[in-house]
């Protein structure tokens, strides 16, 4: 996402949008005093088009497009070191978790891949009550039309059995199918 | 009785959800009410006034005001009435504003109860009784807890102006944490140089007692006659006979005792003087350490010492001493910086507090003023220091700026710089708060003339490569993570209160904050008086703030003192409980209850036992009065038939 220019900010500053990630992630983000503890801890900081802290201060500024928009909310690993060192007792990561699913919900999602992604890796879990690898790889490179990205590691991971050639079904599939449907409805409404 | 009812509109405070006129014409119904008026501000010159006027005129014999709280300006009003001929004790305040006009916005419904709160102080000053103070000598001498700069001050003030001090110290000697200190921000001028003077001072003065190594063991008492025991912690050495000359710590043979002064840096023998300029200078065997007391065996201290001091069967000591007022100077504590797991303090031996780097930094520290690290004794070349470590994080429960971190370190970066002219130091800040006179300019004097690196965000995790540490943090200007490979790491631990605060707080009946700094009286206009009359605050005790605030603070705590002092008596507050002896049973109950230690038994020519109460050290709690089964004993101005009253009508 673009980083603005000039911050127009009463122009662009959308109140409901603070409001609705301060309920949808149940954190107050107006307790974030910026110390940058969040974007010192975070492993992806690198490849972030915004650091975590600078997300929070989008968001406090009720930047709705730019945060929606923004890799960094779906390049966030959930590993949750922002939520363990925050001096705020913010819990970063479901700030990160609500602003992914805002992002769905709006379809402003940055890159169409990674929604692809989600979406099979999902479907798989659907349909086995657990990921197979081997079959989200090939399915996500070639619906993502680029069928051989990754191809040369495949195989020294199959070489050290890292990788399985048949999906393994777990025995609670029906329970699986039902969280499946409870959301699907949920979703509906 | 002839009743005249005041009602203060407080500007707009209680007039704008308060129907005052209205309040005033129901008033005139009330019994024994004669005059009843409303004014914009009752409180002021001409309010006051309003009121002498109406007394004289409808010859009134008791008022009510309705107005603030009782807290806010019923003295205002007791001396007004005084002054015009009625008893001060014939006055109610109905607190319409606090209880009433702020709290609620409908006018009609505040209107109701504001009616409701002068009916039932019209019922209340009815059943009032004219009450007389006493006078009560003062004892002028004045116990200073703790003996850091504050408390140093605070008695020099004090005997400057002629006064008895008792100096209580916990540590063997005093000096506080300014002792400890190398160097003292913004102007770099040598802590113990400042200090040591006034640190003789106290020791010379005739009119200063002082009590080191010891503590407070209990207080009771009130204002102007407290009586207070002190604990005199066993030394194993007779302070009167040890001349501080130091032999015995040459031969002491335990040489790994922790070195409190030197913040565990390095070790001090069993038998130590905590540093060279300590008030008093003498020796203390620390029992944890010492091979006789610990297994029975050595007593080579007492082979050397000259003068023949060492008593090793010494025992803690109980003295009592009798004062009038209580200064507190209990200072604080830093931070336990092993909380954060993520920083490695206590693990990495190159991970150090501020405090400890302050006593590297000092010449009678343990490395003699050469900056090493405490892993292999290297010079270090690059140090990162890092801000707010216990400070401004709610996540460890501090969530109050220590208020000197960003000075201090700025320091101590100045002070590396000079010392090791090649080396490079880093600053890990949030925000730097340098609000004090001189202090911005030598914020940015560390940045522009010494070079001192500032990078604008908090460190997240810090672990070892090789023989050094790298310090993972974030640069939140330019939006990147900061890693830097130190060679030590110095954490600005922040201030909490003092481990003993509480206990000592609730020994002398005063209250703290969440966090246990105390309670001043107000925080604007009383900073240094607290609640409980007699006793003042300075220093650290009341919240963060650095030397100069807590010098002042001592001056400030003193001139309460010295005004306290120049009266030879005190008023007594009359509104103390009383014994009706033909209905007292014996019981003792009510000396069962009573948290003041007010009450005592006493037998009666008859034989038969009746309670008393000693009225000057009665605070009129009414804990008595609500325990009494025949209701022999009463609280006055608040007796059972005045309070039964105000219910009662109520429900009329």
């Amino acid at each position: 996402m673009q980083r603005p220019h000039v911050l127009q900010i009463q122009k662009t500053c959308d109140q409901e949008f603070i409001k609705r990630v301060e309920r949808e992630s149940g954190q107050q983000v107006s307790k974030c005093y910026q110390c940058g503890n969040c974007g010192a801890s975070c492993g992806y900081t690198f490849d972030f088009d915004f650091p975590v802290n600078q997300i929070m201060r989008l968001v406090q500024l009720g930047q709705k497009e730019t945060v929606l928009g923004s890799r960094s909310i779906w390049l966030c690993a959930n590993c949750q070191a922002c939520t363990t060192r925050c001096p705020c007792n913010i819990e970063v990561a479901r700030v990160m978790e609500a602003l992914r699913i805002m992002s769905v919900a709006e379809g402003v999602v940055s890159k169409k891949n990674i929604l692809l992604f989600y979406d099979e890796f999902l479907e798989l879990v659907r349909r086995y009550g657990r990921v197979f690898e081997t079959g989200l790889v090939a399915r996500y490179n070639i619906k993502a039309l680029k069928p051989f990205t990754d191809a040369d590691l495949g195989p020294q991971v199959l070489m050290k059995g890292k990788l399985a050639l048949k999906p393994h079904k777990i025995k609670g599939l029906k329970a699986i199918e039902e969280i499946f449907k409870r959301f699907e409805s949920h979703r509906g409404k | 009785m002839r009743i005249g009812v005041f009602i203060c509109q407080c500007g707009t405070n209680i007039a704008g959800t308060v129907d005052t006129r209205a309040v005033a014409k129901k008033a005139m119904e009330f019994p024994d009410v004669v005059f009843a008026v409303d004014y914009m501000y009752t409180c002021s010159e001409p309010g006051q006034k309003e009121i002498q006027d109406a007394i004289s005129s409808h010859r009134l014999q008791g008022v009510v005001v309705a107005a603030c709280s009782p807290r806010m300006h019923e003295p205002t009003f007791r001396r007004a009435v005084k002054k015009a001929g009625i008893n001060p004790y014939m006055f109610e305040q109905a607190n319409i504003r606090e209880h009433c006009s702020w709290i609620g916005t409908d006018r009609e419904a505040n209107t109701r109860k504001a009616i409701d709160m002068v009916r039932m102080s019209v019922e209340k000053l009815r059943r009032n009784q004219a009450l007389f103070s006493t006078q009560v000598a003062v004892n002028k001498r004045v116990l200073v807890i703790g003996g850091g700069v504050a408390g140093i001050q605070a008695a020099l003030d004090c005997s400057d102006g002629g006064l008895e001090v008792v100096m209580v110290e916990r540590e063997p000697s005093i000096g506080g944490k300014m002792a400890k200190l190398d160097k003292t921000f913004p102007t770099i001028d040598c802590s113990s140089c400042i200090l040591g003077p006034k640190m003789v001072d106290v020791a010379q003065k005739e009119n200063i007692r002082l009590y080191a190594y010891s503590e407070v063991e209990a207080i009771s008492g009130y204002i102007g006659n407290f009586k207070v025991d002190i604990r005199k912690k066993a030394t194993y050495v007779d302070w009167n006979a040890c001349t501080g000359c130091g032999e015995c710590t040459q031969k002491c043979p335990s040489k790994k005792a922790f070195d409190h002064f030197n913040e565990g840096l390095g070790a001090t023998t069993a038998i130590n003087i905590p540093f060279p300029q300590a008030i008093p200078k003498k020796a203390r065997i620390d029992s944890d350490y010492c091979r006789y007391l610990t297994g029975g065996k050595c007593r080579v201290c007492e082979k050397i010492c000259p003068v023949k001091a060492i008593r090793f069967d010494m025992k803690d000591e109980i003295v009592t001493e009798e004062v009038g007022a209580i200064i507190v100077a209990s200072g604080y504590d830093l931070f336990d910086a092993r909380v954060y797991g993520e920083y490695g303090g206590g693990r990495y031996p190159d991970v150090i507090s501020a405090m400890q780097y302050e006593r590297i930094l000092s010449a009678s520290g343990p490395y003699g003023g050469h900056i090493r690290r405490p892993s292999d004794g290297r010079e270090p070349k690059e140090i990162v220091f890092i801000s707010c470590v216990g400070s401004r994080d709610i996540s460890v429960d501090r969530p109050y700026c220590s208020g000197i971190c960003c000075m201090y370190i700025a320091k101590q970066a100045i002070m590396t710089r000079d010392h090791i002219p090649d080396s490079n130091c880093y600053v890990s800040y949030m925000d730097i708060r340098a609000p004090g006179k001189g202090y911005d300019e030598f914020i940015r004097r560390a940045q522009e003339e010494y070079g001192v690196k500032y990078i604008r965000g908090r460190v997240g995790r810090i672990y070892p490569r090789g023989d050094r540490l790298v310090v993972q943090g974030a640069d939140t200007l330019l939006g990147v993570q900061v890693e830097i490979e130190a060679d030590l790491v110095v954490l600005a631990t922040g201030v909490e209160c003092s481990a003993g605060a509480r206990p000592l707080a609730e020994k002398l009946r005063i209250s703290y904050d969440q966090h246990g700094f105390y309670m001043e009286s107000h925080p604007k206009l009383r900073p240094v008086e607290t609640n409980t009359a007699g006793v003042f605050l300075a220093g650290v005790c009341q919240g963060p703030k650095d030397i100069p605030a807590s010098v002042g603070q001592g001056s400030a705590a003193a001139s309460k003192v010295q005004a306290l002092f120049s009266r030879d008596t005190i008023e007594t507050d009359p509104q103390v409980a009383h014994v009706n002896e033909n209905m007292c049973i014996g019981c003792g109950k009510c000396e069962q209850v009573c948290p003041f230690g007010a009450i005592r038994m006493k037998t009666l020519r008859d034989g038969s036992r009746k309670s008393e109460v000693l009225e000057t050290v009665c605070q009129g709690c009414g804990l008595c009065n609500a325990t009494c089964p025949n209701k022999a004993i009463q609280l006055r101005h608040s007796t059972d038939d005045q309070i039964l009253a105000e219910i009662n009508t109520l429900f009329d």
